[in-house]
């Protein structure tokens, strides 16, 4: 069944899935564009609940090699599905896991303080966080059944 | 019907279009995407040519081809340690030997914290095909844990130990008379230095000897001509000399990178009593554990003092404090970099103002050396008191460069040489142009911020191969090899001569409180005004 959405809300929700889409593709696409790129910087960084299984993935070799390949190809495979909207909810699904392990290596925590410089002023709630919520709108008013090639494939 | 037909046409081609709607999308982001890194790369491409490292031809040092690793392993070295405190032991360990408590320890502490990785990294570094088949102290808990280390070549914990096997010899002239021993490795305290590498010298056992080299002028002499004479292969343990960074820095400094260095400035920054040689006081040493008189040597007779002999560092007899320990160290790395060797004059000053503990030598100390041929000023800036980090800094006219576990290059705002770069706006003069971290193995222009954020901040580790080591594992691997192919390492007689001979030149000035000189021409140091700039 598609939904029924007003022309406006439409619009609305298909902007934030194509600029989310946007966002996680140009951030994999760089990546693979960039041979010395590997996470072990990012993953060392880590705090948190986490950081010992984070930082266990980066001290392993092979470990560290599949972390890297699943984030790239994991970043341009979500961000294709939702620019152009094709398995656009599973991609939904897909990235919010993604920012689920940003979010958990890096929390903002009351006294986390990160190597990586970050851009704003941040307590518990990041944009991790919030981009990921804004994945599970898009997941749930779905928009790729209209604006979309999901749209093709519902017909069949 | 042809109307309904078209409608239906009509209602596909609307359907194709609301599916296909954002697919453009995709196709602009991913030229634009290639653009920007083509840019990107062509910028990179046009800095790493200016700054003379062209990316197409690679590195002219590939990474894992500096230094020594060892390809023949033979013959076996028979080893014997003279002086096994902190620094003996751990270098012993570096060759493969841990006592197995530390070793049951490390297993204990890895079942306690997977993260906990010595045990893991013990086992794993490389097999120097050698024994230790003598250890000698004058302090006997010292003595054992080294020969417990010695026996322990099958790397086991306490539960599988089967004893001690090595011997303990009382006195390094015993020791050094074992004919089954090929080689020494020294790390007692500084003033004996000179005479046990002398002796050892002497029998014609292969020597290393920690740093600084010597602790008085004449001894130094002394070394050099045995060493000469004998033909042994001879270190200095100045194990900065396998730290990759500096052999990139090196090539950084031979293609003329930063164009005219005239001031490099280097530094010891510390803040613990440890670091301040405030070590602790062994609750088993008395002097029936510790063999007083002959920890004294040449030194003035005094009665029994632990806290002399566990801090040995504190006071002339027995050492030069920051002149021995770390000028030596900074000095070395400099001069491995840009053969500076002696300079024409020291001046130091400094004084005891943090540890009132009744020491001796100066916890603040700085050194001004003049090297007017080569037009350049080396600057020692010592605290122990304060542990705000100052690297080791090379300023040229077009550029500057920091050289620790990271070397990193900043073109200068003012440099006449890459001021088309400037112009442009390919580089930015507060972040680093080129950076060098051993991790990647790479030569990198203007990275990402995240890349050059942990560059700067030395979060990546010193790699040969792909694979991590101890820089002193290395440095014993490098003297090993240079015995097995009757050669002389990178820190041989020569280098650790000059080494000691800055040391002396700054321990004298600030004791004297006079300008010192080094006449080239007789080889010796002079002091006053004796000598004309």
């Amino acid at each position: 069944m598609k939904p029924k959405y007003t022309s406006l809300q439409l619009f609305a929700l298909t902007a934030l899935r194509v600029s989310i889409g946007w966002h996680f593709f140009y951030e994999g696409f760089t990546k693979l564009l960039n041979p010395n790129w590997s996470s072990a910087g990012y993953l060392n960084d880590s705090q948190g609940w986490f950081a010992g299984l984070f930082h266990a993935i980066a001290g392993n070799q092979s470990l560290l090699a599949a972390a890297d390949f699943l984030n790239v190809w994991g970043l341009i495979a979500v961000g294709v599905g939702l620019l152009i909207g094709i398995f656009s909810r599973y991609a939904a699904l897909g990235g919010m896991l993604l920012l689920a392990f940003y979010y958990l290596s890096h929390p903002p925590l009351m006294n986390a303080s990160y190597s990586l410089p970050s851009e704003g002023s941040y307590l518990w709630i990041n944009k991790n966080i919030i981009e990921l919520f804004a994945l599970w709108l898009v997941f749930l008013f779905n928009t790729s059944s209209i604006i979309g090639i999901d749209r093709l494939l519902k017909r069949k | 019907m042809s109307n309904d037909a078209e409608n239906s046409k009509l209602l596909g081609r609307r359907n194709l279009l609301k599916a296909l709607a954002t697919v453009p999308l995709l196709g602009t982001l991913t030229y634009a995407g290639l653009k920007k890194h083509s840019n990107t790369a062509a910028n990179n491409v046009e800095v790493l040519n200016a700054l003379g490292f062209p990316k197409n031809t690679g590195l002219s040092i590939k990474p894992g081809a500096v230094g020594t690793i060892i390809h023949n392993n033979n013959p076996h070295i028979r080893l014997g340690f003279i002086g096994v405190g902190g620094r003996g032991r751990h270098l012993m360990q570096c060759a493969g030997f841990a006592p197995p408590e530390y070793v049951q320890d490390w297993m204990d502490k890895h079942a306690e914290n997977p993260d906990d990785n010595r045990y893991q990294n013990f086992l794993e570094q490389d097999d120097l095909n050698v024994s230790v088949i003598a250890v000698c102290d004058v302090f006997d808990e010292h003595a054992r844990l080294a020969l417990e280390a010695a026996s322990n070549a099958d790397k086991k914990g306490q539960k599988d130990f089967k004893g001690i096997t090595v011997k303990r010899y009382k006195t390094y002239q015993e020791l050094i008379a074992d004919k089954d021993i090929d080689a020494v490795v020294i790390a007692t305290p500084d003033h004996w230095h000179a005479p046990i590498a002398i002796a050892a010298a002497n029998a014609g056992k292969h020597v290393y000897v920690e740093k600084p080299m010597t602790n008085n002028v004449a001894e130094t002499y002394e070394l050099k001509d045995a060493v000469i004479k004998s033909g042994i292969a001879f270190q200095v343990g100045h194990q900065g000399r396998q730290t990759e960074s500096y052999i990139r820095a090196k090539e950084v400094l031979d293609k003329g990178v930063l164009g005219k260095i005239s001031l490099i400035e280097v530094t010891t920054n510390r803040n613990s009593p440890n670091g301040a040689w405030v070590y602790d006081l062994h609750p088993l040493a008395t002097p029936d554990t510790i063999d007083w008189k002959q920890f004294l040597g040449n030194a003035p007779e005094i009665p029994f003092s632990p806290e002399r002999f566990f801090r040995w560092r504190c006071w002339w007899d027995y050492a030069s404090g920051l002149s021995g320990d770390l000028l030596t160290h900074e000095f070395d790395a400099i001069n491995q970099v840009m053969n500076l060797g002696i300079p024409h004059s020291c001046v130091a000053s400094g004084g005891v103002y943090f540890y009132k503990d009744g020491r001796e030598v100066p916890d603040v100390f700085q050194a001004v050396f003049e090297y007017p041929n080569r037009d350049l000023t080396f600057l020692y800036s010592a605290s122990l008191a304060s542990e705000r980090h100052r690297g080791k800094v090379f300023m040229g006219h077009d550029g500057s460069m920091d050289m620790d576990g990271v070397t990193s290059v900043y073109v200068d705002r003012a440099s006449i040489k890459y001021k088309d770069l400037l112009d442009r706006n390919l580089v930015n003069p507060d972040e680093p142009a080129l950076t060098f971290s051993s991790a990647t193995g790479n030569i990198d222009a203007i990275t990402s911020p995240t890349a050059k954020y942990f560059a700067k901040r030395g979060l990546l580790y010193t790699y040969r191969d792909g694979k991590r080591y101890d820089a002193a594992h290395l440095h014993i691997r490098e003297w090993l090899d240079a015995i097995r192919n009757k050669q002389q390492p990178s820190c041989d007689i020569q280098q650790g001569f000059e080494e000691a001979m800055i040391a002396h030149m700054a321990t004298i000035s600030y004791r004297e409180g006079v300008k010192t000189y080094w006449d080239a021409e007789k080889e010796m140091i002079v002091k006053g005004n004796s000598v004309k700039m």
